[in-house]
């Protein structure tokens, strides 16, 4: 009767739970609680949201381990907190301060531009961000316990979101119609694992949880993500930079779930006030990119 | 029989597999009108306080509370189990339960993520073989009223239990694709107990 921890399938089904829910950025306790009580499956502690690392530029690392803690005493559901891409001390500590996922961000200036963390060593499990299939398969070859398609994290424009999970999902459908013995080559094309490969094409979905994240700013953007397959919405800048917050995220969460009833997703969407104001991803220069990082 | 399943948030989609499995009909109840239709209720694994705010938002919270004390038929995994509970400890502040089955339960009780853990389990109303349980972030039951039995236990803390009408264990049978739990609830929990209304 010996209790196993860290195995794959504890660590892929904590992220079945959050299924059908908002993920929201949090920066200090008060905002954490807010996110709770708007009903957020979880909340992401980080030291400034996507925007403000957008506009304040400089090197963005790990939260302060006081500031996390202060966030985990604060709320009762999950707590997440990112990684730098590659940085596995960072990841040691978050394990070390028992937060209950890593996510390796590409929002955060990557430590390595060569490899990801070894994440199979870990027994806190990771999400990992994606733009395509090929992506997503390489982190979960890594260990990545789920996955979220990237966007573009601090704008407020949803649309690299729909391009990734229109991308991710274009290349599974394709995947599923092709003979047993064009997977090989499949797998060469999508720098890929054959083994993940074959398991994607057989079973028509990726073997983690799959979120979206990156530009999410709305309710109907929620709803949009739910609509193109994603099991549920990080919202990174969207509620905290908008004009009120608590709100905004009860909205957000009911649109989550209602993602498929106009009147609900209507309803919910009435006098939020302001949205965070918004970028263009169009209008910004590529080494500001942040979905391009990550290999 | 008509299995209904809460499908606000959480692994809805893996316990609605598992009763078809079991050869049982399921769909998604995220409102009244399809409550109504549910011969029985599966709340499934999720987060707890997400769930309870939805089922208060979308006003089908108070429908649900009185549709189980009057009897009818319902399975919590996990987050589940914390909503079928009159009593909980360590709970988000205000956080309220359907109740129902009388026990405390208490909240993430095996700890954080880093904790969770699988295990094999001896099942007291006679799986033959154990059965592989899957814990995450799970609860523990902490004391049960006089007519709620423990079905197993991890540790010498209950982790699944039973009243004559409602089933709750504090990990997730629907993610394993060992069905047995599910047939259980349907066989030895709910048939009886619809029959008897009948």
């Amino acid at each position: 009767m010996a209790e196993v921890t860290g195995t794959g399938r504890v660590k892929r089904g904590m992220a079945e739970m959050l299924k059908g829910g908002v993920i929201m950025d949090v920066v200090n306790a008060e905002q954490a609680k807010i996110a709770e009580d708007a009903g957020a499956v979880a909340v992401m502690a980080l030291e400034r949201v996507p925007a403000d690392i957008r506009a304040q530029g400089g090197v963005a690392r790990m939260s302060d381990p006081d500031m996390i803690e202060k966030i985990q005493a604060s709320v009762s559901i999950p707590v997440m907190a990112k990684a730098r891409i590659g940085h596995f001390v960072e990841a040691q500590v978050l394990q070390s301060l028992n937060v209950d996922y890593i996510d390796e961000s590409e929002v955060l200036t990557p430590s390595d531009y060569e490899n990801h963390i070894d994440k199979w060593n870990f027994t806190v499990p990771f999400v990992c961000g994606a733009t395509n299939l090929g992506e997503a398969l390489r982190r979960i070859n890594e260990g990545a316990a789920m996955i979220r398609s990237k966007g573009e994290a601090g704008t407020g424009d949803v649309s690299n979101a729909m391009m990734h999970m229109r991308k991710i999902g274009g290349e599974i459908r394709r995947l599923s119609s092709l003979r047993e013995d064009e997977l090989y080559v499949a797998a060469k094309e999508l720098q890929a694992p054959y083994a993940l490969v074959k398991e994607v094409a057989e079973t028509g979905k990726l073997p983690v949880v799959l979120f979206t994240a990156g530009g999410i700013a709305t309710p109907a953007d929620a709803a949009l993500m739910m609509a193109m397959g994603a099991d549920g919405v990080f919202i990174g800048s969207g509620i905290f930079k908008s004009g009120n917050p608590a709100q905004r995220a009860a909205a957000c969460v009911k649109a989550t779930t209602f993602w498929d009833d106009p009147k609900v997703v209507a309803d919910a969407s009435r006098g939020l006030g302001e949205a965070m104001v918004g970028i263009n991803v169009a209008d910004l220069p590529a080494p500001h990119r942040l979905s391009e990082r990550g290999w | 029989m008509k299995v209904g399943v809460l499908a606000l948030q959480g692994d809805f989609r893996e316990h609605s597999n598992a009763l078809i499995a079991c050869g049982v009909d399921a769909f998604s109840v995220r409102r009244s009108e399809e409550l109504a239709d549910a011969d029985a209720l599966i709340i499934p694994g999720g987060e707890s306080t997400t769930i309870a705010h939805l089922a208060q938002t979308f006003g089908i919270f108070d429908a649900i509370k009185q549709r189980i004390s009057s009897g009818m038929p319902a399975y919590g995994s996990c987050a589940g189990m914390i909503l079928l509970a009159d009593e909980i400890l360590d709970a988000a502040m205000g956080q309220k339960t359907f109740g129902g089955l009388d026990i405390v339960v208490r909240r993430n009780a095996f700890g954080r993520q880093v904790d969770s853990f699988e295990t094999e389990l001896e099942f007291k109303d006679g799986f033959p073989e154990p059965l592989r349980a899957v814990f995450i972030r799970a609860p523990w039951v902490e004391r049960v009223g006089p007519k709620v039995e423990v079905l197993a236990s991890v540790k010498s803390h209950p982790v699944a239990v039973r009243s004559k009408t409602l089933l709750a264990t504090s990990f997730h049978p629907e993610l394993t694709g060992d069905h047995r739990t599910h047939q259980y609830f349907v066989d030895q929990v709910a048939r009886p107990a619809l029959k008897k209304v009948q």
